[in-house]
């Protein structure tokens, strides 16, 4: 399997409007394969996020084509994209981002509750599994809110493979944690990619974390400086 | 899979904001209530004023009028027929108040399938001898069972038995009014003379009371063997029909068709109560009105505790997106919500609604002019219930499209990077 692209980006530029029309991202082009560690590196304002929310056809104002999966997704329509991430992508943002308003179990199962492709026991019994894996399914009924940082962000990667993505893409995971619990979550990827071969984006700006990746996309100003 | 999906995150987030949830509910409830309430209500009350009348009157009434001929003599002169004729002092032709063969006219009606029954009546204009003075009245002959039957006489006979004017012989039902001003009690005789001289004693056996002063003064009722013989008339003099219908609707159109047959003349319930009508649509319309005032302003009530909810959510809404929740879902989401809102409060809202009428209904309500109303009057028809039903989840759908439509559009990344 390994060598078959997951993304493949080609000459995306984007550009703010406000205050005036800038050029975030200049001809922007890559490729992640499958079962890649790969970690996008660089200063603040280098466009990294903009590039990351394209790339996970959140943000669908940019000129260029992108392939995920080899299926070309620029132009789709919004509820195929929708589709899109939903079964193909998994999120870890920097802000844990669980639902408050459910247990953890439930915050998992969400993502696979909206594929429908499994009945409701099979999906709990998933849920459960993910949340073995980042040693949380003795807090699988707490409250969301009722969660540490740490704890919250473990969930939230659990939730993220969900639906057996693809790819996960993550925007600072470990930026709002502590040192401890930033290497926790930090082995937890490094486990995802060693023991289950997941292909991971992640955009850092933590050279220590994006050392363990297998790849460092670098971006400055717009620009990729080494694909 | 799906729909419960929506459901389950409808129903969080409403738990979430339960006590905005609460009121938005009973805003619903209230408006719900009030509307069942003031609907029945207000067309409990229609109905009664409009029975007052309409239940008595005939739908069509055959009659031959007291009227000047339409042709007169000289128009058939072909010496004149170029001519205008200048006719002066024109006098109604001496015709009979009877109407001709009456008998093949009523098994006419009959056998129409739109009839539902005919009643025959004479009225007659006489005057009652008390001691010294005459006073006026109109004694009205009728067929006691089917008067009774066709147009609820037995309802307004508030003393003695109806059906003792057709078993006993010369007997007489008084108008109240008249009643009291001759001092006339149950079992006393009163002495009538008739238009043409004619004198005779009728039995008084009982009180007729039809709420309209006016009416009781003067109407007093006789079996129409009794007028006939008062009148020294055979049993075939009756000079009016009365024919009540299926569809009271359909009246205009058969009385024109009737007239045209018989040639005689036709009233119909609409063109002579044409004010009751109109009173009826315009209290009616009123009170629709005001109660769909009250469901608007329960809908903005939903409208606002939705918008503030889309507020206080917005990272939620931004999370379900990024996961791979289409616009289409969270839409569908706030749409559940509103309509839960609508459906939960508009069925308590028609309970209470119930409840109210039932509490309006044990109200004592009673009028000397409204002999069989004893407490305030109250519609139950199910029409209410469901045009309220249905209003309900109407306003409340609309309160909460918009709101709907703004989180659907919430742009996933504008939340997510401005934290």
């Amino acid at each position: 399997m390994r060598g078959k692209p997951v993304i493949e980006a080609q000459k995306i530029n984007k550009y703010f409007y406000s205050p005036e029309k800038t050029r975030v991202l200049k001809d922007v082009t890559f490729q992640v394969t499958r079962g890649e560690f790969v970690s996008i590196m660089g200063k603040s304002g280098c466009g990294k996020s903009t590039l990351l929310y394209i790339l996970s056809t959140m943000d669908t104002d940019y000129e260029g084509s992108l392939l995920i999966d080899e299926e070309e997704v620029s132009g789709k329509k919004a509820n195929r994209l929708s589709e899109i991430r939903n079964e193909k992508i998994g999120f870890v943002f920097q802000f844990h981002y669980l639902l408050n308003e459910f247990s953890v179990l439930e915050n998992v199962m969400i993502p696979g509750l909206k594929l429908g492709k499994k009945s409701k026991e099979e999906l709990e019994h998933v849920a459960m599994e993910k949340l073995r894996i980042f040693d949380m399914q003795d807090h699988a009924l707490k409250k969301a809110n009722q969660l540490s940082g740490g704890q919250k962000q473990r969930v939230a990667i659990a939730r993220s493979l969900m639906n057996d993505p693809l790819i996960i893409m993550g925007d600072e995971p470990t930026g709002n944690l502590d040192k401890k619990n930033s290497d926790i979550v930090f082995n937890i990827f490094k486990e995802l990619a060693q023991e289950f071969h997941q292909t991971m984006l992640i955009v850092t700006h933590d050279p220590e974390f994006a050392a363990g990746t297998d790849r460092i996309i670098e971006m400055e100003d717009g620009r990729v400086l080494n694909s | 899979m799906k729909t419960s999906l929506i459901l389950n995150m409808a129903r969080a987030l409403m738990l979430a904001r339960f006590k905005q949830t609460v009121v938005a509910g009973v805003g619903v409830v209230f408006s719900i209530t009030m509307f069942v309430t003031l609907l029945s209500f207000m067309n409990g009350l229609n109905q009664l004023l409009d029975g007052l009348i309409l239940n008595r009157t005939p739908h069509i009434r055959f009659y031959n009028e007291i009227k000047a001929s339409t042709s007169q003599p000289i128009e058939a002169s072909e010496a004149f027929s170029d001519h205008y004729h200048i006719i002066r002092s024109i006098k109604p032709a001496a015709s009979r108040t009877s109407i001709y063969n009456n008998e093949a006219i009523i098994r006419t009606f009959k056998d129409d399938l739109r009839v539902k029954g005919v009643a025959r009546k004479i009225a007659a204009q006489v005057f009652f001898n008390v001691g010294a003075l005459d006073v006026s009245g109109v004694i009205n002959g009728i067929d006691v069972e089917e008067e009774s039957r066709l147009f609820a006489f037995e309802d307004y006979v508030i003393a003695g038995d109806f059906l003792d004017l057709k078993y006993t012989a010369n007997s007489i039902i008084l108008g109240k009014g008249a009643a009291d001003r001759m001092l006339a009690e149950i079992g006393d005789v009163v002495q009538v003379t008739t238009a043409q001289g004619n004198r005779i004693q009728l039995k008084v056996v009982g009180y007729y009371q039809s709420g309209l002063g006016e009416l009781d003064n003067v109407q007093s009722y006789a079996s129409i063997g009794t007028v006939q013989k008062m009148l020294s008339e055979t049993p075939s003099y009756v000079t009016d029909i009365q024919v009540k219908l299926h569809d009271f609707d359909l009246a205009p159109e058969m009385a024109r068709e009737y007239k045209e047959i018989f040639g005689i003349d036709a009233d119909d319930i609409q063109t002579v109560n044409a004010q009751f009508e109109a009173g009826t649509g315009i209290r009616s319309m009123i009170s629709y009105a005001v109660g769909i005032t009250l469901l608007i302003v329960s809908g903005f009530g939903i409208y606002n505790i939705l918008n503030m909810m889309i507020y206080e959510k917005m990272d939620t809404i931004a999370i379900l997106k990024a996961i791979g929740f289409s616009g289409r879902d969270v839409n569908m989401i706030f749409i559940t919500i509103a309509l839960a809102i609508g459906f939960f409060g508009g069925i308590i809202g028609l309970f209470f609604g119930f409840l109210a009428g039932l509490g309006i209904e044990q109200v004592p309500f009673e009028l000397e002019a409204l002999p069989t109303i004893k407490t305030l009057p109250v519609d139950f028809n199910p029409k209410y219930y469901i045009i309220a039903g249905v209003f309900s989840l109407v306003t409340t759908y609309f309160a909460g499209y918009f709101p709907a439509r703004k989180a659907s559009s919430i742009d996933p990344v504008d939340i997510i990077r401005g934290k």
